[in-house]
């Protein structure tokens, strides 16, 4: 019998401060219910929580989702837009687009695609400006 | 090896099986079965947050009874810096205290704040040290180090491979009482004079290390309580600390970061505060700071359950006895303990506890999740704790280990009972 793969969607709505950080702390929990090891718990966790506060900060709102089977897991936040006009500077460190009020909650340092990236086993974004953004994160297991 | 050993646990007499423990426990290591409250011991970490909410006193913590240091011929008692916090400041001064602690039968009183001194050396050593993880976790609180093992494994590595203080003011205390004395070593009964349950069980089962250096602990409460008679006698003493201001203040959460000379540092207390700082953390939001001191209890050591104070009177208290100390530091002092880096550093690695994981293999708890996920969709999500589990999500998980029946929830049993009533109309 093959085990069934575990997937959970989260809607995350434009500057939801208030639950910003839940979606994230679900998926952690879920994680560590699924016996999931320290090492890739921690790059997971790293990319879900700046995946979520990108949605929070940036989007016009979308939804972050996790599916895990027995070969790995994959993460990917959807959003409706504004879209990324120059990815290539997004995914550079230090670059930034937060409002002041992100900046005044300590985001906004241009460190979250790069960090994302670096965390990630396989990392994809795809983004049309006026369209939206489609990131994946994928981690192998076992 | 015998299941695992907790000071935490339970007077079955007294338990009436109400949910005030079950709500509390941040590990959600209580159910309620039959009545009584049961704790599991994979999840427990010996925190004592049911032992402040159990309205019936039915929590206990297992420490030892001042009489058992009558089982060594030659007795020193350890007392944490948060014991002085206890008494009025204005009655009794610390070498009073220091001479009634011995009076109840002591040969000799070694302060853990000497320890602390050592240990806060050796720390600002190793925060100067550039490869190591940012930011470092403080070890002094073993029911946190428990939770990180438990709940955050991904940062066990952060945690800084020093020993406690009480466990390297044992080894001192040995070392000197054998010295002075010319006696063995085994001949000597160390006994921590201790706030909390937590470090009881870091002396029967310890972390990091294969056994303790102390012989047991006693609970400051019982300890206060067979001093009271014995303070008067003491009034003119002569005798004061042997630590220094900063060694004491470890009593006091911040006050291993302010020892440790560290700018960069964030102090947090209470474990609900320090999962939720620990959840920062792992999402990478804590990368900045070069160290994390996370204590269990509100306000820190002072704040324990097993002190006799109220945790803020005994925060006060304790800064005051600091101000009053002349200034000296652990540079100080603490060269005077040649001691052996295998006794200030953790000899094991500490290891991840995989009690949360509902399988070991990824598979079946998979499996076991989808199980979980659809019971859970059938409950009403109230978390009422009726049924004698924490919240919704943990009876779901309850049912799908096979430890409890889906109709155990009285709102499923209701909905079923109901159905069987329409049936037969």
């Amino acid at each position: 019998m093959s085990a069934p793969a575990f997937t959970r969607g989260f809607d995350i709505e434009s500057q939801d401060y208030e639950r910003a950080g839940e979606a994230s702390a679900s998926i952690k929990q879920a994680l560590r219910q699924l016996g999931i090891g320290a090492d890739i718990l921690r790059r997971v966790s790293v990319v879900a929580y700046e995946a979520e506060m990108n949605l929070v900060i940036h989007s016009l709102g979308g939804q972050l989702s996790i599916r895990v089977d027995p070969e790995g897991i994959v993460l990917t936040a959807e959003d409706r837009g504004p879209g990324i006009s120059d990815i290539e500077s997004a995914m550079r460190a230090g670059f930034s687009t937060a409002d002041d009020r992100a900046r005044d909650m300590g985001f906004g340092a241009g460190m979250g695609l790069p960090n994302m990236r670096r965390n990630a086993d396989e990392f994809l974004i795809e983004s049309r400006p006026g369209v939206g953004t489609r990131l994946e994160a994928r981690f192998h297991l076992g | 090896m015998p299941a695992r050993y907790h000071s935490v646990t339970l007077n079955k007499e007294l338990c009436r099986g109400c949910s005030d423990c079950l709500m509390h426990c941040p590990t959600q290591a209580i159910r309620v079965r039959e009545g009584r409250a049961h704790i599991i011991g994979e999840l427990c970490i010996d925190c004592g947050a049911c032992i402040r909410y159990c309205s019936y006193h039915a929590k206990v913590a297992l420490t030892d009874e001042l009489s058992a240091i009558r089982a060594y011929k030659y007795r020193v008692a350890l007392p944490a810096p948060s014991f002085f916090a206890q008494f009025d400041r204005r009655a009794h001064s610390v070498g009073q205290i220091l001479d009634a602690l011995k009076a109840l039968g002591f040969d000799e009183v070694f302060e853990v704040a000497q320890g602390a001194d050592v240990v806060t050396r050796a720390l600002r050593d190793l925060l100067k040290e550039r490869d190591r993880p940012r930011p470092l976790i403080s070890s002094a609180c073993p029911a946190v180090t428990r939770l990180i093992q438990i709940r955050f494994p991904s940062l066990i590595d952060s945690i800084v491979p020093l020993r406690q203080p009480m466990e390297v003011a044992a080894a001192m205390a040995r070392k000197q009482f054998c010295a002075r004395h010319g006696v063995s070593p085994e001949e000597v009964g160390l006994f921590f004079i201790t706030p909390c349950p937590a470090k009881m069980t870091a002396i029967k089962s310890p972390l990091g290390h294969e056994s303790s250096s102390a012989n047991g602990a006693i609970s400051i409460r019982e300890v206060y309580k067979a001093m009271q008679p014995l303070l008067p006698q003491h009034r003119h003493s002569q005798t004061t600390t042997a630590a220094t201001p900063l060694g004491l203040g470890w009593a006091l959460n911040g006050g291993e970061s302010e020892a440790a000379l560290c700018v960069g540092s964030l102090a947090v207390d209470g474990i609900d505060n320090v999962i939720h700082v620990l959840e920062e953390m792992e999402n990478g939001r804590l990368s900045d700071l070069d160290f994390l001191e996370a204590a269990a209890c509100p306000g820190g050591c002072v704040g324990g359950p097993l002190v006799f104070g109220n945790s803020f009177i005994a925060r006060n208290t304790m800064r005051a006895i600091l101000r009053d100390l002349p200034h000296s530091d652990p540079e100080d002092v603490a060269p005077a303990w040649p001691l052996s880096p295998s006794q200030l550093l953790n000899e094991r690695a500490i290891l991840p506890n995989t009690a949360l994981a509902l399988d070991e293999d990824v598979s079946a708890a998979l499996r076991r999740m989808q199980q979980m996920r659809g019971i859970l969709s059938r409950l009403p999500g109230h978390d009422c704790g009726a049924c004698g589990s924490p919240s919704c999500a943990a009876f779901a998980e309850d049912v799908a280990r096979g430890y409890c029946r889906e109709l155990d929830c009285v709102y499923r049993l209701k909905e079923s009972l109901e159905e069987k009533a329409r049936e037969r109309e």
